[in-house]
């Protein structure tokens, strides 16, 4: 029976990354799965999305970020298992 | 009393939620969906939201009018999906005590959601469909990012 090293297994986290409006028409799915490195900011999934989907937004910098539902900055550490949103600007609420 | 729902939404049904023995005011203001959007006709639109996190920011706006405003009574339901011209997107009703009080808290929750609920609008016209992104929600984008 193998055992596996612990401190291998807490190197990367899993997150869920959830696309909304604009967002999910660029992309073409509105979940994405990542597999990041222990102690990726929300500032480094923006970068990571970016560079994958330049259409989604020009600076990733600028994308407003929920995580498990509440605004979070860019510094803000993921933990394994968060749910992270990218919010397009809202438009609810009247015209 | 926050509602999010593909179903039509009852104006007097969501009004009848904030009756109060002792409120003299009770405010509903109705968001109706237009025809023409910067001289281009707008055939029907498409609302879609991050459902759970939608409910939390209008649960957090009806607390932030509680909190700034002595309230008797709001409830804020939203629509999602297909809606024709004319249809009511949006419901915010208010009671207070004295009509001032609810008036001001009204104005103020519809600016709110407008900032911070992750509810999005898209406009159908003939030959396209665009999200709509208005300057008052970049200056939101970045304010979040501050």
């Amino acid at each position: 029976m193998t055992t596996v090293d612990p401190t291998y297994i807490a190197q990367t986290i899993k997150i869920t990354l959830r696309l909304f409006a604009s967002y999910r028409e660029h992309v073409g799915v509105s979940v994405l799965e990542f597999n990041i490195a222990l102690g990726s900011t929300v500032g480094d999934i923006a970068r990571k999305t970016v560079a994958q989907y330049p259409d989604i937004i020009a600076d990733p910098n600028k994308l407003v970020v929920a995580v498990n539902e509440e605004y979070q900055d860019h510094e803000f550490v993921l933990t394994d298992e968060d749910e992270v949103a990218l919010i397009p600007p809202v438009s609810g609420g009247l015209n | 009393m926050i509602h999010i729902t593909k179903d039509i939404l009852d104006p007097d049904e969501i009004t009848d939620k904030v009756r109060n023995p002792s409120a003299g005011a009770i405010i509903s203001f109705l968001g109706s969906t237009r025809n023409v959007t910067s001289d281009r006709k707008v055939l029907y639109l498409e609302y879609e939201a991050y459902e759970p996190m939608a409910r939390k920011e209008l649960a957090a706006v009806a607390d932030e009018m509680h909190e700034r405003w002595p309230l008797h009574g709001v409830a804020i339901s939203h629509r999602l999906g297909r809606l024709e011209i004319g249809e009511i997107s949006l419901v915010v009703a208010v009671s207070s005590q004295h009509r001032p009080d609810a008036f001001a808290a009204c104005e103020y929750s519809i600016n709110r959601i407008k900032q911070t609920v992750p509810i999005w609008k898209k406009e159908y016209f003939e030959g396209g469909a665009v999200w709509v992104e208005s300057p008052e929600d970049q200056h939101t984008s970045s304010t979040f990012n501050a």
